[in-house]
């Protein structure tokens, strides 16, 4: 079983400039996989989540086509072959 | 991708607007004694910029900007090279303890301090709290007498978020300092930090049962004058007013404007007795009152506020000024510079007698920020360069808008 995590274009400079990264981790949780994902590159860390661990509010993640919103937030577990998506929310301007 | 900012390359006596906006940062060149401007942006394209500094302390050329993205969080980054290069840090440098449950929402002012502590620097944050570093940006720490405050629970947010967007630092003393919160009011340290008392004794509260409270007003901005560190100016939300004891006391010095609703509030760095406005119509319609551009000022410590428009559009300008579009050089006779919601950047070389359009057509300008090359102190402006006639054909074209400006009359409209 292999986690990846898809980044969009914002993220990308704080990964060496990749798009998807393939976790070495074994993670249970989607928490678990972010984790993962800033121990190799933290500066991902405070882009995606606040001081205090929370996901900003105007940032989505997908495990699969479930925003992580609506299946348990950062406890949601992780099953099979996964992919995260980390996605700006439409808000903006 | 936004195109390459132009490079810019200021050197004394020279002028340097750092203008944040809704979508980045441009560096504003101002040379020729402030007679030719160069835009240099965006920067940190895509980004809301609402604090911005320039250190030139220990000989340092070093621009900071806070960099603001909805969805990814708010981080300070710096150039030394006016923008050619910039240094985003990975990991945010501005973090609230765990233990305190909050989290950054934006960095609202960047401020340097004092010139015998080249690596101290502290910002003001929402929510709000003020934050110091002693390792010159490097690293970052709450200021616990603040971050604790017992009156914290009762602040509450205005319209911008609850956030301290002003710090005023005495120019000799490192044990007093002002902030100034909405909503919350004006706090004054004496020991260095540690306890904030809150300072607001004649400042009107428009919007709460106890017109005059002890703390919760929304104070929009205050200015000090270096020379005279016990004088200084308030911008309320709603109510003009002056502290001649640090603040311990304030009275209204809302005499001759159209409004005493407005953000900004600039003391003139070469007069202590000057200061500049730029009122709003009202707090439900913040715009220029009767949709002219004007700037006020003050030559006596408020007892009379003058209208000055030479320059400015007299007719459909609905502009609007935030407490941190504008702001003074320090040099002889006084600069001044703002900017509106809508892009467009203004500036006077004679101490706001007239009034040039800087550059139009920019995103809404949240902050401008005004040095000068070397640090101005009264310094005159280049004489040589100012005396050369600039070609007719680069005058901004609102140069020619200029226009007569009707007698304002205290309490006509607005006036609470």
């Amino acid at each position: 079983m292999s986690v990846a995590v898809v980044l969009p274009g914002y993220l990308r400079p704080f990964a060496d400039g990749r798009d998807r990264i393939v976790l070495d981790a074994q993670p249970a949780t989607v928490g678990d996989a972010l984790n993962a994902l800033w121990k190799s590159y933290p500066g991902i860390r405070d882009r995606v989540v606040t001081e205090q661990g929370a996901v900003r509010p105007h940032v989505n993640i997908f495990l699969g086509p479930e925003s992580i919103r609506f299946t348990g937030g950062l406890g949601t577990a992780m099953t099979g072959s996964d992919e995260l998506l980390i996605l700006p929310a439409v808000s903006g301007g | 991708m936004p195109p390459r900012p132009t490079r810019i390359r200021p050197k004394a006596p020279d002028v340097l607007l750092l203008v944040g906006t809704s979508k980045g940062v441009f560096l504003v060149h101002g040379s020729g004694g402030r007679r030719r401007w160069q835009v240099s942006g965006p920067h940190a394209a895509g980004h809301t910029v609402y604090a911005v500094a320039f250190d030139q302390r220990a000989g340092w050329h070093r621009i900071w900007a806070s960099a603001s993205s909805m969805h990814w969080g708010a981080v300070l980054q710096h150039s030394d090279d006016f923008g050619a290069t910039w240094t985003v840090p990975e990991e945010a440098t501005l973090k609230f303890p765990a233990e305190s449950g909050l989290s950054l929402k934006n960095i609202w002012q960047i401020e340097p301090g004092a010139a015998d502590a080249p690596n101290q620097l502290y910002a003001g944050v929402e929510p709000a709290c003020l934050f110091e570093s002693r390792d010159n940006g490097a690293s970052w720490s709450p200021v616990a007498g603040l971050l604790a405050h017992p009156h914290r629970p009762k602040w509450m947010p205005g319209g911008g978020g609850l956030c301290l967007h002003t710090i005023v630092r005495h120019p000799t003393s490192k044990s007093r300092m002002w902030v100034a919160i909405s909503t919350a009011g004006v706090y004054r340290t004496d020991d260095g930090g540690r306890s904030w008392q809150p300072r607001n004794v004649g400042v009107r509260a428009e919007f709460l049962p106890d017109k005059y409270p002890e703390f919760g007003q929304c104070v929009h901005k205050i200015a000090m004058h270096s020379s005279r560190p016990d004088t200084l100016y308030l911008q309320n939300h709603w109510g003009l007013y002056r502290s001649d004891d640090g603040g311990d006391n304030w009275k209204d010095v809302a005499n001759g404007v159209p409004s005493d609703f407005g953000f900004p509030i600039v003391a003139d760095p070469n007069k202590p007795d000057t200061a500049y406005i730029i009122p709003l119509e009202s707090d439900m319609f913040r715009v220029v009152p009767d949709a002219k551009l004007r700037v006020y000022r003050t030559t006596n410590g408020g007892k009379r506020w003058q209208a000055l428009s030479k320059g400015l559009p007299q007719e459909a300008a609905y502009e609007t000024i935030l407490r941190d579009g504008f702001s003074a050089d320090a040099l002889n006779p006084t600069g001044l510079y703002f900017g509106t919601r809508n892009g467009r950047l203004y500036g006077s070389r004679d101490g706001g007698a007239s009034w040039i359009q800087i550059a139009g057509g920019l995103p809404g300008i949240v902050c401008v920020k005004a040095y000068a090359l070397g640090g101005g102190n009264g310094k005159p402006a280049a004489k040589k360069a100012a005396a050369r006639k600039r070609p007719a054909a680069r005058r901004p074209a609102a140069r020619k808008a200029g226009g007569a400006t009707r007698k304002a009359a205290r309490g006509a409209r607005g006036r609470r």
